[in-house]
């Protein structure tokens, strides 16, 4: 602002702090209660304080296991996000064709539309086509709400991008592939990877396309949901929602600064 | 770029001629780039969609209980009996409410953000607001089940400060309220504004950086006082990023089971019936025919919002 920054009422600056507040006092409730020492309830102030829930989850290999399908599932949708979004993305960025606009919609369609949809249509033609839920039938689900990552990530990168640049490395007589790996490549690499890292995430956390697409599997938020039945050992859900915040907390912090400055590749393509 | 000069000079090797051809041939290099998408999106998406939409003309045989493959509209008849139409009102109203809480609760911390606070507590307050939106839905959704529990921190501070009685009162209003904070509408609503929220921050801190501060200064230069500026100014320009932000809350609401499965009364909303109808009483078609419910009110929601620019918002 030219006129200089003034400051703001009171009334606006005690609104957003207390929506800050909002956002992030909920997580701390879980924190105290996984350290609660009652098993049934959630009493508040807590009777007394314990670190046994921690142990308790440690040895459930049930938790293990989850956590284990979660991690997969998750790897190969971001890894199928990664191909599927970059592909398009590279179509998308720099040609104008029939229908290019449809593209940006489709792919956005399975997060814009509500999960139920999502999940049951996936769940409807994957048992009319006779195929067997399993860790696939999850995965190929997740991979088609985590492609719109990938594809908005790269795209935004690219158009940020010269286009002459690809034009410059072939005239200096690179091959595509060399082209590819010295000059794209680099390019959209930050890209990429917060693209990959938010895919990850959000595969790694979801539940209602998950409840529709899973068999008997069990991914980590399918057996928090389930755990949410249990009267007992009520704790050692929170132990376990500590560890998906620490899973996905510190990567999509770093996928979010990857994305927000973009100085670094772009401004020595355009300088040099 | 140094790396440039360090591409040595190769004769015409295979993938030099590949990328001549390709350079010749752009139609083919994007037919090649797009198909693997195409074929994933619309054989598995567009395809599982439209098997779905094909499912709610089946329906179920009552004495069976299996799925009869005729085609018919036997199913859009139980779809739009009283209770079932109870059940779809009931999930729009919810999404109506959630989304206006939103925008309220958005507006001031967006507006913050874009006009007032520094460089640095703006990237904070970004990626503040970000964080959550990535970070588990469930394990949030868990922390209210916690903080809204009887003998939780939410009555425990009321008591303190001696509000409880007010909190009574507003359980016993009719239809928001409910024989607790976690059984009524008013606990459910919480909880949806509070998953959303980023979705709805986001966008109008989008839309309100495209608001040129000239503008501000020019309206008031000519003598309008601050809230007309705001609503004749400052609220039309934010519009399509509040309804762009409004495109997940409502959608978002619209599809969910979790949250009116742990909270509010037990009556259905449509994700619970989904769930219900396609889980333990089979009844696949019916499901289907639920689900194209927030298909056709989202359809409708998207081309509008379209129409009035909330795209470019995103």
């Amino acid at each position: 602002m030219s006129a200089g920054r003034r400051r703001a009422g009171l009334g606006l600056r005690l609104a957003s702090a207390g929506v800050m507040a909002f956002l992030y006092f909920p997580l701390t409730i879980i924190f105290v209660y996984a350290f609660t020492t009652q098993s049934a309830g959630f009493r508040f102030p807590p009777p007394g304080l314990t670190t046994e829930w921690f142990g308790t989850a440690f040895r459930n290999p049930e938790i293990w296991a989850a956590l284990r399908l979660s991690l997969s599932v998750a790897a190969v949708a971001t890894a199928v996000a990664l191909v599927l979004g970059s592909l398009l993305a590279a179509a998308v960025a720099r040609t104008k064709f029939f229908g290019r606009d449809a593209i940006s919609f489709i792919v956005l369609l399975p997060i814009a539309l509500p999960g139920i949809v999502t999940g049951i249509a996936l769940r409807s033609s994957i048992v009319l086509a006779g195929v067997d839920l399993s860790m696939w039938t999850i995965a190929v689900a997740h991979a088609t709400f985590c492609v719109v990552i990938v594809y908005n990530n790269v795209v935004a990168r690219l158009r940020r991008s010269s286009p002459f640049i690809v034009e410059a490395s072939a005239d200096l007589g690179a091959t595509g592939i060399q082209t590819f790996r010295y000059i794209v490549l680099p390019n959209i690499a930050t890209a990429l990877l917060a693209g990959a890292i938010l895919a990850f995430a959000l595969s790694f956390d979801e539940i209602i396309v998950t409840t529709f697409t899973a068999g008997q599997q069990k991914t980590l938020p399918i057996w928090i949901f389930q755990s949410l039945f249990r009267p007992r050992q009520r704790p050692v859900t929170n132990v376990v929602a500590i560890l998906v915040i620490a899973i996905t907390f510190v990567p999509i912090l770093v996928a979010q600064i990857l994305t927000r400055d973009p100085a670094t590749t772009m401004s020595q393509d355009r300088t040099r | 770029m140094a790396v440039v000069a360090e591409v040595p000079r190769a004769p015409a090797s295979p993938p030099r001629r590949a990328g001549a051809f390709f350079y010749r041939h752009v139609r083919l290099k994007l037919l090649l780039l797009l198909l693997p998408g195409i074929v994933w999106f619309g054989v598995v998406y567009l395809g599982s969609l439209a098997a779905l939409v094909v499912y709610s003309f089946y329906r179920l045989e009552e004495f069976t209980g299996l799925v009869v493959r005729d085609f018919g509209f036997g199913t859009y008849q139980e779809l739009f009996t009283a209770s079932n139409v109870d059940i779809i009102l009931r999930t729009t109203l919810m999404a109506a409410a959630v989304t206006v809480v939103c925008g309220l609760l958005a507006f001031p911390l967006a507006y913050y953000m874009v006009r007032y606070a520094s460089p640095a507590m703006k990237t904070v307050l970004y990626i503040g607001v970000l964080m959550p939106l990535w970070s588990s839905y469930l394990v949030r959704a868990l922390a209210w089940r916690q903080i809204l529990a009887g003998e939780g921190i939410l009555f425990w501070a009321l008591d303190k400060v001696g509000l409880d009685g007010v909190m009574r009162a507003l359980l016993d209003v009719p239809v928001v309220g409910g024989p607790s904070i976690v059984q009524s509408y008013l606990g459910m609503l919480s909880v949806f504004v509070y998953l959303w929220l980023p979705f709805m921050i986001l966008p109008l801190v989008a839309a309100l950086e495209r608001v040129p501060p000239s503008y501000l200064e020019a309206s008031s230069d000519l003598g309008a006082p601050p809230q007309l500026t705001f609503r004749r100014v400052v609220f039309p320009l934010a519009l399509p990023g509040l309804i762009a932000g409004s495109i997940f809350t409502f959608s978002l609401t619209l599809g969910d089971f979790i949250i009116p499965t742990f909270f509010g009364s037990s009556a259905f909303f449509i994700g619970t019936q989904v769930y219900t109808q396609q889980g333990v009483a089979g009844n696949l078609p019916l499901a289907a025919a639920f689900t194209v419910v927030p298909m056709v009110i989202m359809t409708f929601y998207l081309l509008t919002a379209r129409r009035l620019g909330a795209f470019e918002a995103l």
